[in-house]
């Protein structure tokens, strides 16, 4: 079996960084950890189809010999497609202990289908507050990129306004 | 009728109720009777191709589209599937009872979004068709559709609790998934095959180190789905957060579709490479340090969580013997821990809305209060202890005859080893009974004014739960069905001791079956591999 040099540097490189990152503690990197190793499987899987070949039609000129191999891309086919369902959940899983965290106790209460209407005003205060927090965490990096150029020190300040 | 037109069936009905039940997501009574009736048709439907199944002797095996194996997809269904199938449908089908008049007597508190239904559906198609599947990456598609089910299920109303526990679950879930498609990756690579019966014959011409490499990376996959020590860490942590009716489901179905993947992988694929030495000495430590861990407990389901992981390694154990005896007795504990291990959640569902709370030192003066119970909780707790008559002491007893008698031969590794893992299983069996009639004791015989400094030498070791709080609240009233779904698996698993020698018989059928990995080639290849 031949095997791309290429794809198989990739699919290390891709594994090293993947499994470095979903060692964090923060969700969202463990999340973006899990897409990479989840790639470096695919590739895993594509190198396993051995040497690349003609789309795999059979014809009258077309031998079983010159084609590649079908059945690993219908594998990584379907491998995407679960992976992109369980990033969509974990994203959900994700906003929803953001969501808790910055509620405390309180945001198992508020819920989409609240008909309190203090509650949900509340919860249409926390959502302005937290359009807010990304302005103040973009001026934060953008502050700390000028200041990185100057020192490497980084800024104590906390992210929430 | 052609039974090969059931088989596709299994896997469809469940996944086409999910559709309707979504769709009919604001009409609740709708939505209930689609999913009974859908569960309810899986499980005759199986019982069908049991029946058909163990009376022809050979499988039901589907090409899906007609398309000729290696190429096509192949769904098996031979007497282990079979039998896998008809339990499952049966126990899915009672929790499911279970948690609707819960949902229906709380105002739909504790599953209070029309998701349930399709969720629940979904993770039963993804069991059957992990059961069916004649396809090593089929597998795994089956496994992906139940534990992204599973993942809406525990993480159920998003509360922090189980968000927290959800985590830790989908987390160490990915990973595992992330081994298998590795796995499945590799095996490809090295035999040019994903079909099942194929691999049985490709693997069996590759060097021996690299069959050792392939079927590690396979079993550690997979020991993390069936929470085999060292790997079964997430369980005690995930599981008790969720609802009690999911939590019954997960226990008793979820981990033994680990085991059933492990079956295969030692019976089917892997039969030249041997690695039962390793699973022996496994299976000994998941029993040990299993139920080591139940003793610390004060909550009584996170105490089940880990009886459930100890006794993960009684299969382990009959797996790792090879014999046909020991598999036979394997088959046989499985169905029984199934049926015990729901009944036992599903009994601690009711003590928790009897009694407002799941932690031993809070409950007290439940024999009084409600005779009935104590006696649901304390026939399957004996059951599952391996007191004769019950099933978990046939089980248990099969698998120790069949340890003693491959002992002397080193069937499944040195002898001595084989008598170290029985003693640890008897060992573990007398712990399951400790600490199962401790808590009974306490919660059940204890008189209710003695709950306030209570000071016993039995409880001095338990520890609390945070989980386990303040949780005590008024006593709810327990619905009818609920202790009819809860009274019919405790008289199902009474059932396995009554009906034990023909089920058994069964069991060793399967057995023979399995230990001849030509069987089930013969079933997928008719006109043998090319």
């Amino acid at each position: 079996m031949t095997a791309s040099l290429t794809l198989v540097v990739l699919m290390a490189v891709l594994f090293g960084a993947g499994i470095t990152i979903m060692l964090e503690r923060s969700l969202t990197r463990v999340l973006i950890g899990f897409l990479l190793v989840g790639n470096a499987v695919n590739i895993l899987i594509f190198l396993m189809s051995g040497a690349p070949g003609l789309a795999p039609l059979l014809s009258d000129d077309v031998t079983a010999d010159d084609i590649s191999d079908p059945v690993p891309q219908a594998f990584v086919l379907t491998a995407i497609v679960i992976n992109l369902g369980i990033t969509a959940f974990m994203l959900a899983l994700i906003y929803r202990s953001w969501w808790l965290a910055r509620l405390g106790e309180k945001g198992d209460l508020v819920d989409d289908e609240d008909d309190l209407e203090e509650e949900v005003e509340e919860a249409e205060g926390l959502i302005r507050s937290s359009a807010a927090d990304d302005l103040a965490i973009q001026e934060l990096i953008d502050a700390s990129d000028e200041e990185f150029e100057q020192s490497p020190e980084r800024p104590d300040e906390e992210v929430r306004p | 009728m052609n039974p090969a037109i059931l088989v596709p069936l299994v896997v469809l009905l469940p996944l086409l109720g999910a559709a309707v039940t979504l769709v009919l997501g604001r009409h609740r009574r709708a939505q209930m009777a689609v999913s009974a009736s859908v569960l309810a048709a899986v499980a005759v439907i199986s019982a069908v191709l049991l029946a058909t199944v163990d009376a022809s002797g050979a499988g039901v095996v589907v090409q899906v589209g007609g398309w000729e194996p290696p190429f096509g997809i192949s769904l098996v269904v031979d007497r282990l599937a079979a039998i896998m199938l008809l339990i499952s449908a049966i126990v899915l089908l009672g929790v499911l009872v279970y948690a609707v008049s819960q949902g229906v007597a709380d105002r739909h508190r504790e599953t209070p979004v029309s998701i349930f239904h399709p969720a629940y559906l979904i993770l039963s198609a993804g069991v059957f068709n992990a059961f069916i599947a004649g396809d090593l990456f089929n597998l795994y598609v089956g496994f992906e559709i139940l534990l992204s089910a599973s993942y809406v299920l525990l993480t159920l109303g998003g509360t922090g609790e189980r968000i927290r526990a959800g985590v830790t679950y989908i987390l160490v879930s990915l990973v595992s998934s992330l081994f298998f498609l590795s796995a499945i990756a590799l095996i490809y690579g090295a035999t040019g095959t994903a079909n099942i019966a194929q691999l049985s014959v490709r693997i069996a011409e590759l060097p021996d180190s690299v069959q050792l490499i392939l079927h590690l990376l396979l079993l550690l996959a997979f020991g993390i789905k069936a929470a085999v020590f060292p790997l079964s860490f997430w369980l005690p942590d995930s599981y008790p957060t969720a609802p009690a009716p999911v939590t019954a489901v997960f226990a008793g179905l979820l981990t033994k579709v680990g085991v059933y993947a492990i079956i295969r992988t030692e019976t089917v694929i892997f039969q030249e490479s041997d690695v039962s030495t390793l699973l022996l000495v496994i299976g000994g430590l998941t029993m040990l340090v299993g139920i080591l861990g139940a003793l610390t407990q004060a909550d009584i389901k996170r105490l089940l969580s880990f009886t459930l992981v100890s006794h993960i390694g009684y299969m382990i154990f009959g797996i790792g013997l090879a014999t046909e005896l020991g598999l036979a007795a394997t088959i046989y504990y499985v169905v029984h821990h199934i049926t015990v291990q729901t009944a036992l959640f599903l009994t601690t569902g009711l003590i928790e809305r009897f009694g407002g709370s799941t932690s031993i030192n809070r409950l007290a003066g439940l024999l009084k209060a409600s005779p009935l119970l104590a006696i649901l909780f304390f026939i399957p707790a004996l059951n599952l202890g391996g007191i004769p008559p019950f099933s978990g002491f046939l089980g248990k007893l099969g698998l120790f005859i069949a340890g003693a008698e491959g002992a002397p031969e080193s069937v499944g590794g040195p002898a001595w080893l084989t008598w170290t893992v029985i003693a640890a299983g008897a060992a573990t069996s007398l712990i399951t009974l400790y600490a199962l009639t401790r808590f009974w004791n306490m919660a059940f015989w204890r008189d209710r004014d003695e709950v306030e400094g209570y000071d016993s030498p039995l409880l001095n070791s338990v520890l609390e739960w945070e989980g386990s709080g303040d949780t005590a609240v008024a006593t709810r009233t327990i619905p009818v069905p609920m202790v009819v779904v809860t009274t019919a698996l405790v008289a199902i698993t009474v059932l396995l001791t009554v009906f034990a020698g023909p089920l058994f018989d069964l069991a060793g059928r399967t057995a023979a079956d399995l230990v001849d990995p030509s069987v089930y080639i013969g079933l997928v290849f008719p006109g043998g591999v090319r």
